[in-house]
């Protein structure tokens, strides 16, 4: 098993971007992390990316083939792979790519995530995410995945007295580290009073609960860590990779107010890493809603179950807190076009561990954490970096 | 000649109901003087998920739910309605998959305005006498339309009654069925449209009063039997004023009617009026009691039953499905507003 | 139109009448009903056995939908809960006949028949359960299995 690194970096704008098409937005995204990787589009061996439903958003599929043909990889016949994980897509793309390093099959890869959100209707738009539930035995009967999220609340909320208060605080958290992110859809700061009164979603869940319908792209560059120098100083080592799966529907879980597939994956990377969630310094968590951050920091062993809104309320998260999570804003703030958060995240982990994040820079950040989940936990992927 | 009888019985009336007062303002006129004229104080509201399939359904699970036979024993289903949810594809045959009755098992839907629902039951007293099946169910129910502002929006509401028919262990024998039909047009949907037409007070005398008045004494002369000898009369309620003066002319009390007349609490089921009227007097019906059914449908036509309790109603579990003065009290209004959301009067494009 | 009704029609054993199935090696019931026993796997090829649910639960979470799909528009907003029905498995449904405000979690429910969806003007309609409050007017009711 060979180690592999992240050398090259790219991020668009997350937002309502009206200007920009499915196929622009994953070309600068993968343009950007190949100038950062300072390599040619020669050195690529294999591509993967990461969408959750561009057919739905854009009428559009075989979109491996269709990224490598707009990022002109074409003529180079250059193998590329779709993945698909429902919000996870972008998490499983980055792991996907990792594993063919690792292995040995290739040299460098390029991963990229995209999601075109609002070429399609509010209405259509949620339709499709709701995919990402079980379609015949959720969604059928009326459940929407707010509504799915805002059950594990209420159980959460009654096994272990978390508060919408303490919901409320993580979407002020995010929005403050949002203000402070140049790529983020939403870069204004929010009051907690303005967040708990927000329009009703699904009890107790309200629109300051629940991350937005989001268009962006994100993109990394992979390099087996015995080459990486050859290209560059500042490259990041991915030390462990985990994923895990759990019944698609909700109602079938062990435990409503826990994601197995989150406790799965990061068990796998901390034992690939061979450390323990207490040395993670900073961490990127897939919170859809902010229940879904409260359980992360849960799951991934950061705080005892039950705990996590309190450890939120005692601003353990928060940017100068002792573990920073969602720097970057979140998928809350920095917005949540769902094939490319995963890949998003990864981004804002390397920046961080680079020394490059700004006005967000976590100061001694040396290993840090990244937790992509699809649907209401059927599917996670979780990847520790260090600085190499 | 070979006993045929009601076996076993369930109804359904949906929760929320609307007040005539409620809808008299919404038009500007004044609530007293409907309430007064019509006799009906409130009506039931189907919520947006009910419909005829789903009343059909539930009244035929209290029907199972209450006696012993095998759903598969069920040889026929005959539902009787005038809102099927489907103009083309049975109400029948969802009811035969919801309550285990298929596949052998013979099915139609029926339309004959109020009446389909008593249709249904002569249809399968016919199968049963015959020997063509075992058990049959005959349902009636409606969800029915009236155009807003129409004088038969404060009538026009949901619900609907089904009994399973068959030879042994009747709870209430048949002892005899007549009809009498003529082509009369006092109140008809046309093709393709939303809401009923209707002849105004043609509707009356030549129609209503005519076609149940002579059905009626038809019966009597045909079982020689008066009024006295009955314990209960249950007859079409388009209103709470139209069965009583029928009664009357034909020589039957107010207290024979009272325990069948439900359209006052929740207005005209239509396919399901007297049918929900029998099982209101069943919920309560001792052995030996007497009862004189008389359905109109408009079109038009009566079919008048003539039922004698037996002593197996007292083995009947009439305790496990909700009785019809239950579900009468089991109630949330509405105000016109919802009422015509639920009701589709608001168009959504 | 979007012409489902294969896929719903597939469905209506479970949908009208909770058709799931029990597993002929360790006898765990399971709603919707399973090619195989994720417990017993391999021994279980072959020996799931069709088992009828008797429909009585009670709610172990919920939530009050404010925001909902198209069909379920006339009815915003509506409960939906997890049911967990006596017979072990989970299922996910809409709660009628009860306001809002009194949906709790532990409370007793039943099943009953409704409209789930319909395919626009033109398609379907889609029938299936729901969720009411246990009925209190009628405790000696039983459901006989045939």
């Amino acid at each position: 098993m060979r180690d592999v690194t992240i050398i090259g970096i790219g991020l668009t704008q997350f937002g309502e971007l009206w200007d920009k098409s499915f196929r622009q937005l994953i070309a600068e995204a993968g343009a950007s992390a190949i100038l950062d990787a300072g390599i040619s589009g020669k050195d690529i061996d294999a591509m993967y990316v990461g969408s959750m439903s561009s057919g739905r958003f854009v009428g559009q599929e075989h979109v491996g083939a269709l990224v490598a043909d707009v990022s002109g990889f074409s003529h180079m016949h250059i193998p590329s792979t779709r993945v698909e994980g429902a919000c996870a897509s972008g998490g499983l793309a980055v792991r996907q790519g990792y594993l063919s390093i690792a292995s040995g099959i290739n040299d460098i890869v390029i991963v990229g995530g995209i999601e075109k959100m609002n070429d399609v209707g509010g209405v259509s738009a949620t339709e499709t995410l709701a995919t990402a539930s079980d379609q015949e035995w959720e969604a059928f009967f009326g459940a929407t995945f707010p509504g799915l999220y805002a059950m594990i609340a209420k159980r959460h909320m009654y096994e272990y007295g978390t508060t919408k208060k303490q919901l409320a605080q993580v979407a002020v958290k995010n929005h403050a580290n949002g203000a402070l992110n140049p790529n983020a859809q939403y870069k204004k700061p929010i009051t907690l009073e303005y967040a708990m009164n927000a329009t009703i979603v699904a009890d107790p869940l309200g629109l300051m609960d629940c991350s937005p319908i989001s268009d962006g792209a994100a993109s990394i560059v992979l390099c087996a860590a015995d080459i990486a120098k050859k290209y560059t100083e500042k490259s990041i080592k991915i030390i462990g990779s985990g994923q895990g799966s759990d019944t698609l529907a909700l109602h079938a879980r062990r435990d409503i107010c826990t994601l197995d597939a989150t406790v799965h994956a990061g068990k796998m990377a901390y034992k690939q890493a061979k450390i323990t969630p207490k040395q993670i310094n900073i961490a990127e968590v897939h919170d859809c809603f902010t229940i879904a951050e409260i359980c992360a920091i849960e799951d991934l062993g950061f705080v005892k179950k039950g705990e996590g809104g309190k450890a939120v309320e005692n601003k353990i998260t928060t940017l100068d807190g002792s573990l920073p999570v969602n720097t970057s804003g979140g998928l809350k703030s920095k917005g949540h076009p769902v094939g490319a958060t995963g890949v998003a995240q990864i981004v804002e982990i390397t920046q961080q561990l680079r020394g490059e994040a700004g006005k967000r820079q976590v100061k001694d950040a040396r290993i840090g954490l990244t937790h992509n989940v699809g649907g209401s936990g059927a599917t996670c992927v979780v990847h520790i970096l260090e600085v190499a | 000649m070979t006993d045929v009888g009601i076996i076993s019985y369930g109804a359904y009336i949906p929760r929320f109901r609307i007040k005539t007062e409620d809808i008299a303002k919404t038009w500007g006129k004044d609530p007293e003087t409907i309430k007064n004229g019509l006799g009906i104080i409130e009506k039931s509201v189907p919520s947006p998920d009910e419909d005829v399939a789903t009343i059909s359904v539930e009244a035929a699970r209290a029907a199972i739910l209450r006696c012993n036979i095998n759903p598969q024993d069920i040889g026929a289903i005959y539902v009787g309605s005038e809102s099927h949810p489907y103009a083309v594809k049975p109400t029948g045959t969802i009811v035969g998959e919801a309550i285990g009755a298929t596949p052998i098992l013979q099915v139609a839907d029926y339309e004959f305005a109020c009446k389909a629902g008593t249709a249904a039951i002569q249809t399968c007293m016919a199968l049963v006498k015959s020997d063509m099946v075992e058990y049959g169910l005959a349902i009636g129910a409606d969800t029915s339309q009236a155009a807003p502002g129409d004088a038969l929006e404060y009538a026009a509401s949901a619900g609907g009654a089904g009994f399973i028919i068959g030879k042994e262990k009747i709870i209430a024998k048949i002892n005899e069925t007549c009809s009498y039909t003529t082509d009369t047009p006092d109140f008809w949907r046309r093709e393709g449209k939303k809401y009923p037409a209707h002849g105004g007070r043609f509707t009356g005398t030549p129609a209503y009063f005519k076609h149940i008045t002579s059905n009626a004494k038809n019966l009597m002369e045909i079982m020689n039997t008066k009024p006295e000898h009955y314990d209960y009369a249950i007859f079409h309620q388009p209103n709470g004023k139209f069965p009583v003066t029928v009664a009357k002319m034909l020589g039957f009390t107010a207290e024979q009617g009272k325990q069948g007349l439900l359209c006052p609490y929740i207005g005209n089921t239509y396919s399901g009026a007297t049918m929900v009227g029998l099982a209101s007097v069943l919920d309560v019906a001792k052995p030996g009691d007497r009862i004189f059914l008389t359905s109109y449908g408009s079109g038009a036509g009566s079919d008048a039953f003539d039922i004698t309790v037996t002593d197996e109603i007292k083995k009947l579990k009439r305790e496990n499905a909700p009785l019809i003065s239950q579900m009468i009290k089991n109630k949330e209004y509405v105000d016109y507003a919802t009422y015509a959301k639920y009701r589709d009067l608001l168009v959504l494009e | 139109m979007k012409s489902d009704v294969a896929r719903f029609w597939r469905a209506i054993p479970q949908r009208y009448n909770l058709i799931g199935n029990q597993c002929g090696s360790c006898e765990k019931i399971f709603f919707p009903p399973r090619e195989t026993c994720p417990e017993c796997r391999r021994k279980s090829i072959g020996k799931m056995k069709d088992y009828k649910l008797n429909g009585k639960g009670k709610i172990v979470t919920y939530t009050i939908i404010h925001v909902g799909p198209e069909d379920f528009e006339k009815q915003i907003p509506y409960p939906i809960a997890i049911i967990k029905l006596d017979e072990g498995p989970c299922i996910t449904a809409q709660i009628v006949d009860c306001k809002p405000k009194d949906v709790k979690i532990n409370m007793k429910v039943e099943s009953t028949f409704r409209k789930i969806q319909q395919d626009g003007d033109i398609g379907a309609i889609y029938y299936g359960y729901k969720f009411k409050p246990r009925n209190e007017l009628v405790p000696n009711k039983e459901k006989k299995k045939h």
